[in-house]
């Protein structure tokens, strides 16, 4: 907080904080109005008198009827779902065990082996989706599900590994040595001491994570070809725009239901993620 | 409760040897304090003995089994770390009973032995508290109550006081030490404070650059230091040393810096104009007509005794006097160390020559 008299912090807090704020919102607000407003409004050209950009006095609910009931809209917010929520919790799984024995057990090569974890996260999509693409047609996944919750984690792992990595090293080593003395074998010291110190870290991987997941666009669009199988991101830029006609009102509606389980999932987590990043160790 | 034997243990980091081969018997029962200088291996020994490193030479014991090879878990020790490793998410119940509950022990016998340490450690109104939620000298305790909860073989402490201030640190050494008597547990207690030591042990054991210098009951350390560093490393202020030779023919002396002549008792034969270390604690000089003339630097009063340092043959010295005597910077005095109480060491080796 900024001290001082009260125009101090009008000018050094609010006001910037205030432009952030409208800077960060509008796409959101505009999302919500152009879900709402009838097409006639829409496609006002903007020197007609009658074009009122920010706000409708005839709010509609068509775009959203024409969302679910003329698109496969429903399934593939359970699609996407489905994938972000297994492919995240595969990925967590795994990076936090790695994560743990890259940061604890001294073996040889570990620091080596991190890095090179890291540099595999560094690879682009672009080139990793031709060889995915050749395994998951080797293995006729193709146009299912499990062709993207099996290759998300290919860049998911390295992303929860590297992050835990981090939070694991800044757990204090003489917590794990005191249960270990206690009477804890390395798993149980693991188990009941590291990973509930380290929960602010694991759901700050969980967050990124199911974002990247749930945003994820290229591996969604080239393993999914049936309109019935898509994600959100995919779907709705296939089938709500057709050529060059952009269906502006079902896209933003789309857009919206879309981001609405991400900032669920934010503002839900988002207390233990706080109190993460100020430590809650250091006797 | 055991005795532990630690015999010639040596303890490498890769090509980087920190321990030279250490042995230190401890007895059943005994309180062990590990003092020395900052680096010389203390905590790593420590860490030896709880099973948190490995040992590259030597063997330790437990009772009658070599522990070598042993994991942490099944050493039946309890150690106390220098920042407390309290358990953040768990209340201080939870923290103390954690090692029981490993064990498998039954609810109602974990409550009623968590309790029974709260109340020796006057924890009880703080069992529901978070670790974060605590003073200090509260979490210290709670470090201690983890400890105590379990009724180990050995007590291991590594420098348990040194977070806290001066007071709690004097009133928490006192508490440690009554609930050694009380519990009679085989202590280790790792300090670099000498006072600690002196005042907590049944056994010292001073460690200088991975070696033992000297074991012994404090009054021995005090009273009959094998070496210089021993010497000059207990007591409070430090003992005085003076560079000489000695002087046989007629009464020994010692033949201090600028000439200055100091007296001795006895000296090792044959060791007329032997390069020697005089040392002096500062509560064994007496103000008399036949010392040697020194000027007064500046006095300290402390209320119970006053410090005096003194330039005597050029180098600076310090006295302890229990009478209040009037001084005042650049008075000459004449100090006299009484010749039953002085220490010879070796100028090269640094060992003890004197009986
Ligand atoms: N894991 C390690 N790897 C390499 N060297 C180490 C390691 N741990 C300790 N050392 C070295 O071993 C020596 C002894 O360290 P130790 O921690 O035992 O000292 P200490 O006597 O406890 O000192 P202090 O009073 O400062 O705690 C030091 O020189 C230190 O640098
Ligand atoms: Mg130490």
């Amino acid at each position: 907080m900024i001290e001082g008299s009260a125009w101090r912090r009008w000018v050094f807090f609010r006001l910037p904080m205030g432009i952030f704020l409208i800077f960060l919102l509008f796409p959101f607000y505009w999302m919500i109005i152009t879900t709402f407003r009838p097409d006639g409004e829409l496609y006002i050209p903007w020197y007609r008198a009658t074009y009122k950009p920010f706000w409708t006095w005839n709010p509609t609910t068509a775009h959203l009827k024409y969302l679910f009931g003329e698109t496969t809209f429903a399934i593939w917010m359970w699609n996407t779902t489905f994938i972000a929520v297994v492919s995240t919790a595969i990925s967590l799984f795994c990076g936090v065990l790695a994560g743990y024995a890259l940061s604890r057990l001294n073996f040889k090569g570990a620091a080596l082996l991190g890095t090179t974890i890291f540099v595999t996260y560094l690879v682009p999509q672009t080139l990793l989706f031709i060889p995915l693409s050749e395994i998951i047609r080797t293995y006729s996944l193709g146009d299912t599900p499990w062709s993207l919750i099996l290759s998300y984690p290919t860049f998911l792992i390295p992303f929860c590994t590297w992050l835990m990595m981090g939070y694991f090293k800044s757990v204090p080593k003489e917590l794990e040595e005191c249960a270990r003395i206690d009477g804890a074998a390395r798993w149980q010291a693991m188990l009941y001491i590291v990973i509930p110190v380290a929960v602010p870290g694991i759901l700050s991987a969980m967050i990124f994570a199911f974002t990247l997941s749930w945003n994820e666009f290229i591996y969604a669009l080239v393993f999914l070809s049936s309109p019935e199988q898509k994600t959100v991101p995919v779907g709705v830029i296939s089938e709500l725009v057709r050529g060059d006609v952009f269906f502006w009102g079902p896209l933003m509606a789309g857009a919206l239901f879309g981001s609405i389980p991400v900032a669920i999932a934010y503002s839900f987590f988002v207390e233990h993620y706080v109190s993460g990043v100020t430590g809650s160790v250091k006797g | 409760m055991s005795s532990v034997q630690i015999r010639d243990v040596r303890k490498s980091f890769g090509t980087f040897e920190v321990l030279h081969g250490v042995s230190i018997p401890i007895e059943d029962g005994e309180f062990v304090v590990l003092v020395g200088p900052s680096g010389c291996g203390k905590s790593t020994l420590l860490r030896m003995l709880a099973g948190l490193e490995n040992i590259t030479s030597g063997t330790i014991s437990i009772g009658d089994r070599v522990v070598n090879n042993v994991q942490p878990k099944e050493r039946d020790i309890a150690m106390v770390f220098q920042n407390y490793a309290l358990y953040p998410h768990m209340t201080v119940a939870d923290n103390m009973g954690f090692s029981l509950k490993l064990r498998g022990a039954r609810q109602e016998e974990i409550s009623s032995r968590v309790n029974r340490a709260a109340e020796i450690l006057a924890l009880t109104p703080l069992l529901e508290r978070y670790p974060r939620q605590l003073s200090g000298g509260q979490r210290q305790r709670v470090a201690m109550g983890r400890a105590i909860v379990r009724d180990p073989q050995v007590f291991l402490f590594d420098e348990p006081l040194s977070n806290l201030d001066a007071k709690l640190r004097v009133a928490m050494r006192t508490e440690i030490k009554e609930l050694h008597q009380r519990l009679k547990t085989t202590t280790v207690y790792v300090t670099h404070d000498q006072i600690e030591a002196m005042t907590m042990a049944d056994k010292i054991v001073v460690m200088h650059d991975g070696i033992v210098e000297q074991m012994g009951t404090p009054l021995e350390l005090y009273d009959k230091p094998d070496n210089q560093f021993v010497a000059g490393f207990i007591g409070s202020p430090a003992m005085n040393f003076l560079k000489g030779k000695l002087k046989v023919n007629g009464a020994a002396t010692f033949e201090g810096p600028n000439g200055i002549k100091l007296p001795l008792k006895t000296v090792p034969g044959n060791s007329d104009g032997r390069p020697v270390v005089y040392g002096v604690r500062p509560e064994h000089f007496t103000i008399a007509d036949d010392g040697a003339e020194a000027e007064i630097v500046v006095v300290e009063p402390t209320g119970s005794e006053t410090q005096v340092f003194a330039k005597l043959g050029g180098e600076q010295v310090v006295a302890v006097f229990r009478e209040r005597h009037q001084f005042s910077p650049g008075d000459k005095v004449r100090l006299r160390p009484d010749p039953t109480l002085v220490h010879l060491f070796d100028e090269t080796t640094g060992k003890r020559m004197n009986a």
